[in-house]
């Protein structure tokens, strides 16, 4: 192992950039970084921001490690915005509102794409989140894609969820459903500016009272993240949750589960991949053909490609 | 052991000074992204450190500047002793927009290995950009 780690250790974050590529790209190299650095990770706090598409989250990413910068805390920021189904490129552009921490030496933002991962994160998110929180940041906020009702992975990588939520943008039978919204441990009503802010409160409100007697109810606080509005409450939410996770024992219950959650979804990562390592193309080829001519059904040519895991 | 995908080319585009005008910019994004590289935008108005900042913290293999303003040789010299000062030396340097052919010289002194001007097929920039990052 080079100096990389050391340089890192000492703070440097020209190091902390290069092992992150590394990670990412999932090289032997990177995945030597990983069992290294690991050691040094959770200390950190770990924030997840989802929500659709224009909810707000990268604006009130920004905003929130501004919050956090007044408060003397520092910040690493990891942001996923999608890749391209048909060329893999993307475009990252969650910088641009983020342009205040710019310069801040206790804010680093790295920008990632999605790489092909379901549940609107990357493939190595949690790993990334590893090495930031192991570069001794005290908060690491990790941006989702834009989400939809089902993209959940979130809850598996973060300690205290946000779900931005925007007013005028679904009625009440939007937060009823299953889903998303089941994964936030702190709703946050964005663009709280703009007409039927209170009456998406209230709907939200109304909908948490039927939760079960006894279950932790998440509180519903008003942003407008642009001008930096209702952060500070954000804020205070988070440190109380945080405190709740501590003193009811969920601490230990959500760090096993993301535990579990990163050992499996990597274990399935590695699996497809020797699979696909093993299979020859010629052979892919034949059972995709014989699927999409009606010959042989899906499933059953799943089980004839997860043979090649041996090789 | 499985072979890991081929690592993506990461290209940071970004505007220097102030221009408000970024449609050239995204142009060349877009057909970055088109050509299956990982583009980080950042907006127009960015000053050399913010460009120096942004390609550090994102590890870039390329950075490329759009300018129309004509302020590029005040500006991309500032660009490239930022990025020195904070050991990012190993990124390519390309430049496009309003640039006259008579400051070429200066810009390839500077380390930009490549200037797009108006008219420039998009697939060039691509091509330019596969066939100088070594991954």
């Amino acid at each position: 192992m080079d100096d990389l780690v050391q340089r890192f250790l000492d703070g440097e974050r020209r190091a902390l950039a290069r092992i992150i590529s590394r990670v990412e790209n999932e090289t032997p190299e990177g995945r030597g970084y990983l069992r290294e650095l690991f050691p040094h990770s959770g200390k950190a706090h770990i924030i997840g921001v989802t929500g659709g598409a224009g909810a707000g989250k990268s604006t009130l990413t920004g905003a929130l490690a501004a919050e956090y910068r007044r408060r003397g805390k520092t910040i690493g920021i990891v942001a996923v915005d999608p890749s391209s189904p048909f060329t893999q490129g993307a475009i990252l552009g969650d910088r641009i509102r983020m342009q205040e921490l710019a310069l801040d030496e206790g804010v680093y933002v790295r920008s990632m794409a999605s790489r092909g991962a379901l549940g609107g994160l990357a493939p190595t998110i949690a790993d990334v989140v590893a090495i930031m929180d192991a570069f001794g940041f005290d908060y690491v906020i990790v941006e989702t894609v834009g989400a939809g009702q089902d993209e959940v992975e979130i809850a598996g990588t973060a300690l205290t969820t946000l779900l931005v939520n925007n007013p005028g943008t679904g009625d009440d039978i939007q937060a009823l459903k299953a889903g998303i919204i089941e994964i936030a441990d702190i709703l946050i009503v964005n663009k709280a500016d703009h007409p039927g802010a209170d009456v998406l409160v209230s709907q939200l409100q109304s909908l948490l009272a039927l939760a079960p007697a006894g279950s932790r109810r998440p509180p519903i606080l008003k942003t407008t993240a642009i001008r930096g509005e209702g952060l500070d409450k954000v804020a205070d939410a988070i440190a109380d949750h945080r405190n709740w996770l501590e003193s009811s024992g969920e601490l230990a219950r959500h760090r096993a589960r993301n535990a579990r959650h990163s050992v499996l979804g990597t274990t399935r990562a590695i699996l497809l991949q020797r699979i696909q390592a093993n299979t020859p193309e010629s052979e892919l080829n034949a059972l995709v053909e014989r699927v999409a001519n009606r010959e042989l059904d899906p499933h059953t040519a799943a089980e004839e490609l997860a043979n090649y895991v041996r090789g | 052991m499985t072979a890991p995908a081929k690592p993506k080319i990461r290209v940071l585009i970004a505007k220097p000074g102030l221009d408000g005008h970024d449609r050239g910019a995204k142009v060349v994004a877009r057909a970055l992204r088109d050509g299956g590289c990982e583009v980080i935008y950042t907006g127009i108005r960015q000053t050399p450190e913010m460009i120096a900042e942004a390609a550090l913290q994102e590890d870039v293999d390329v950075v490329g500047l759009s300018i129309l303003s004509g302020a590029h040789l005040e500006l991309f010299p500032r660009i490239v002793d930022e990025l020195k000062r904070r050991k990012v030396d190993d990124v390519i340097l390309f430049c496009g927009g309003i640039i006259p052919e008579e400051d070429t010289k200066a810009l390839e002194k500077l380390g930009f290995q490549a200037i797009f001007r108006p008219g420039t097929n998009t697939q060039d920039i691509v091509k330019f950009v596969y066939e100088n990052v070594k991954k």
